[in-house]
């Protein structure tokens, strides 16, 4: 059976934005953004979680909780059955910080442009007192190198960002993050700058490492098409919210929550039974603002088959199947969902 | 009755002259788009997308230059006009173009009116109420409140600017518009919801576009044409149906396998090895041979010519010349 690694608990994060510049001239009263509004989650030992959703719906903020580098405004975040919520002291960060490592979206502005592959790679080195000598790291950068498939790594160890391509900057980006052989990876859409054709290839090489590094990742992305291939399970934020969890085939060929269904209807697919069609999608209207987050159902505004109870009472986690498949909605499994409608 | 061949290109070349040689950003492009009719260009970034829709506008900037090639724009040659011809005589009310990253375009301190009514100025001497009507009308052909008129580009969300965007492109009734990967930035249902506008205006006003993306999934829906551009070429055009449907090239071939399917389990992804090459000194033969899975002796030494495959036109040995 599959074994928890890390579990999240009522997970929050609110950002009080009323000191804002621009909050000050228009006279505002208190702001606060609810980025991550009280989630739960677990994510299992060498599989991959796909956090998916819309720009602005928390994805990023629930990564960088993980990662300790934000404050938790309340919850509750289990790793290896280690309570890493009120970890605060130097020594106990540091420790944690090694064995969970993020990988970044941007491989054009996530490297810096003034260091050699060998110097970006050997960071996390030195910050951690490992490999005596320069010789030392050089070996280790060259393993890690090796391991992303940059090879031959002398090759590539004393290039600057700019003289490899964008697949092969992202690909330093992975062996950084790998060369303290870590546990647990949140990798921050690590494939939507790249081309498809590369970013295939990085996507089979994460996969590989599962198995060959004995890795857990937390794989944020707004492109959908690809938690198929690379995840097992997947979460759908809306506004904050974990509206939808399960295992990504159950998800994305029965979704329960309304919004999953827009979302997933809304994914583009190069078939010919698509050209010269459209999918209609049923919701209007744009995501409120973190500021604002409606009562009851947090999409009822937008949501087709929003009935009174939805304005007036936040939907329960709802289990229709008896089995991991939830969804946050007062009608989760009586709403019928058919993948194969076009309008016209 | 067939229709009327609005826009015709044939061996248009475009080249950036720098200090380490010049880029051939775009050789030998020939294609030709009807009245009505949607041709989608796809292809990896770099590949000479953007540098083809600037040809078509005469806009391409410094040190580029056409460089070969013509235009036949409705009866125009492009590539003759002079910037104050094309300027009058093509950009928005023949062409018109929705440029990449086309969002932070909007100037920050005008409204979306003010920025619309410019070119109706400009072109017909429009203004005032009438103006303001024409706008109105083509916000709500893109789905938007005739209110957002008054509206500052910062109180627009990123969705509902790149519509006043692509309303502004539409405005002149242009018998081309070009949309630069105009959802490239969007979330997949803000997006899915101006393709849905877009399929809708092309029925309503039965113009001519070109839609050009790095993501051959979202050409599927809006495409009646489909050409793949790899390092400066246009390797394969057809048919989008025949095109998806069995493509002939090796690079399209991969690039279509490339795209995981949201509907079926796949234990790995297929990819296309090594990178797109340097177009300042292309690769010998066949410029795509170096990453190719099927290339051969002739691959490396002899420039493919374009050659018909089950009506599709493709650019490859593989398949015998006509
Ligand atoms: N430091 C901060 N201060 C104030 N608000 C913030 C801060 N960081 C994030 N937010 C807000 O919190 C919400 C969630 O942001 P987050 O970056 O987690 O979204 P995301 O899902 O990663 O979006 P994207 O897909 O665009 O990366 C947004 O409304 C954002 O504006
Ligand atoms: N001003 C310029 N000077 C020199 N080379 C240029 C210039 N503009 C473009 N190029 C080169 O011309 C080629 C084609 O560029 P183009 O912008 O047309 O590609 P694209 O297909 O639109 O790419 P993307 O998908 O990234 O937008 C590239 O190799 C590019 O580096
Ligand atoms: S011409 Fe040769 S190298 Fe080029 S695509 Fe065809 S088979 Fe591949
Ligand atoms: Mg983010
Ligand atoms: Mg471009």
């Amino acid at each position: 059976m599959a074994e928890t690694i890390l579990k999240a608990r009522n997970l929050t994060k609110h950002f009080d934005i009323t000191q804002s510049f621009f909050n000050l001239l228009l006279r505002k009263q208190k702001m606060i953004v609810r980025a991550v509004d009280g989630i739960d989650f677990e994510i299992n030992r060498k599989q991959s979680f796909a956090l998916v959703g819309e720009s602005g719906c928390g994805k990023t903020t629930v990564g960088k909780l993980i990662m300790k580098s934000l404050e938790l405004t309340d919850g509750k975040l289990v790793m290896e059955g280690k309570d890493i919520t009120e970890i605060n002291d130097t020594a106990k960060l540091k420790a944690y910080r090694r064995v969970t490592q993020m990988i970044y979206q941007d491989p054009f502005s996530s490297l810096d442009p003034r260091f050699k592959v060998f110097d970006i790679v050997q960071e996390p080195l030195l910050i951690h007192d490992i490999g005596g000598s320069i010789e030392e790291r050089r070996e280790l950068v060259k393993r890690a190198l090796e391991e992303v498939r940059l090879v031959p790594p002398e090759e590539f160890i004393d290039r600057y960002p700019h003289m490899i391509s964008g697949g092969q900057r992202q690909r330093v980006a992975i062996a950084r993050a790998l060369i303290l052989k870590p546990d647990f990876i949140v990798a921050d859409e690590p494939v939507s700058m790249l081309d498809v054709s590369v970013r295939a290839e990085i996507l089979n090489l994460m996969k590989d490492l599962i198995e060959k590094e004995n890795l857990t990742y937390l794989y944020i992305t707004h492109d959908i098409s690809t938690t198929r291939f690379f995840s097992d399970d997947i979460g759908v934020m809306y506004l904050g919210d974990l509206v939808e969890k399960g295992k990504v085939g159950d998800v994305l060929d029965t979704p329960l929550h309304p919004y999953t269904q827009a979302l997933v209807t809304a994914v583009p697919e190069p078939k010919p039974e698509r050209v010269g069609r459209i999918k209609e999608i049923p919701i209007k209207g744009e995501v409120p603002s973190g500021t604002n987050v409606p009562e009851g159902c947090r999409f009822h505004p937008r949501c087709p088959y929003a009935k009174k109870v939805c304005k007036n009472k936040q939907p329960p986690e709802k289990y229709p199947y008896d089995d991991g498949h939830a969804a946050k909605c007062h009608f989760a499994g009586q709403i019928e969902y058919d993948k194969e409608q076009y309008i016209e | 009755m067939s229709k009327k061949t609005v826009l015709e290109v044939n061996d248009l070349s475009t080249h950036y002259m720098t200090s380490k040689g010049d880029v051939r950003g775009l050789d030998d492009a020939s294609f030709e788009i009807k009245r009505g009719e949607a041709l989608g260009l796809a292809g990896e970034s770099g590949c000479g997308k953007s540098t083809l829709a600037f040809s078509l506008l005469k806009m391409v900037q410094p040190p580029g230059k056409i460089v070969k090639g013509t235009i036949d724009l409705d009866g125009i040659e492009v590539t003759k006009l002079t910037e104050k011809q094309a300027r009058k005589k093509i950009r928005w009310n023949k062409i018109s173009m929705v440029f990449q990253g086309a969002m932070d375009i909007l100037t920050p301190v005008y409204t979306v009116g003010q920025q619309m009514k410019e070119p109706l100025k400009y072109h017909k001497g429009i203004e005032g109420k009438e103006a303001r009507e024409i706008c109105v009308e083509y916000l709500d052909l893109v789905d938007l409140d005739a209110e957002l008129f008054d509206r500052y580009p910062h109180e627009l969300s990123g969705g509902q600017k790149q519509r006043v965007i692509i309303a502004t492109a539409l405005l002149m009734e242009p018998d081309v518009v070009i949309l630069d990967e105009p959802t490239t930035a969007l979330d997949v249902v803000v997006e899915a919801r101006i393709m849905n506008d877009l399929k809708r205006l092309k029925k309503e006003l039965d113009n001519s576009s070109i839609f050009i993306t790095h993501d051959l999934s979202i050409l599927a829906e809006v495409s009646d044409k489909l050409a793949i551009m790899y390092a400066g070429w246009i390797i394969e055009i057809g048919s989008a149906l025949d095109i998806y449907h069995d493509p002939k090239h090796p690079y399209t071939e991969k690039l279509m396998a490339a795209i995981p399917t949201l509907h079926e389990d796949i234990d790995r992804l297929e990819y296309i090895p090594g990178a797109p090459p340097d177009l300042i000194r292309p690769p010998s033969g066949c410029r795509f041979h170096p990453r190719c899975h099927k290339a051969f002796d002739k691959c490396r030494e002899e420039v493919p010519a374009d050659r018909m495959v089950d009506g599709v036109r493709v650019k490859c040995h593989l398949y015998p010349e006509d």
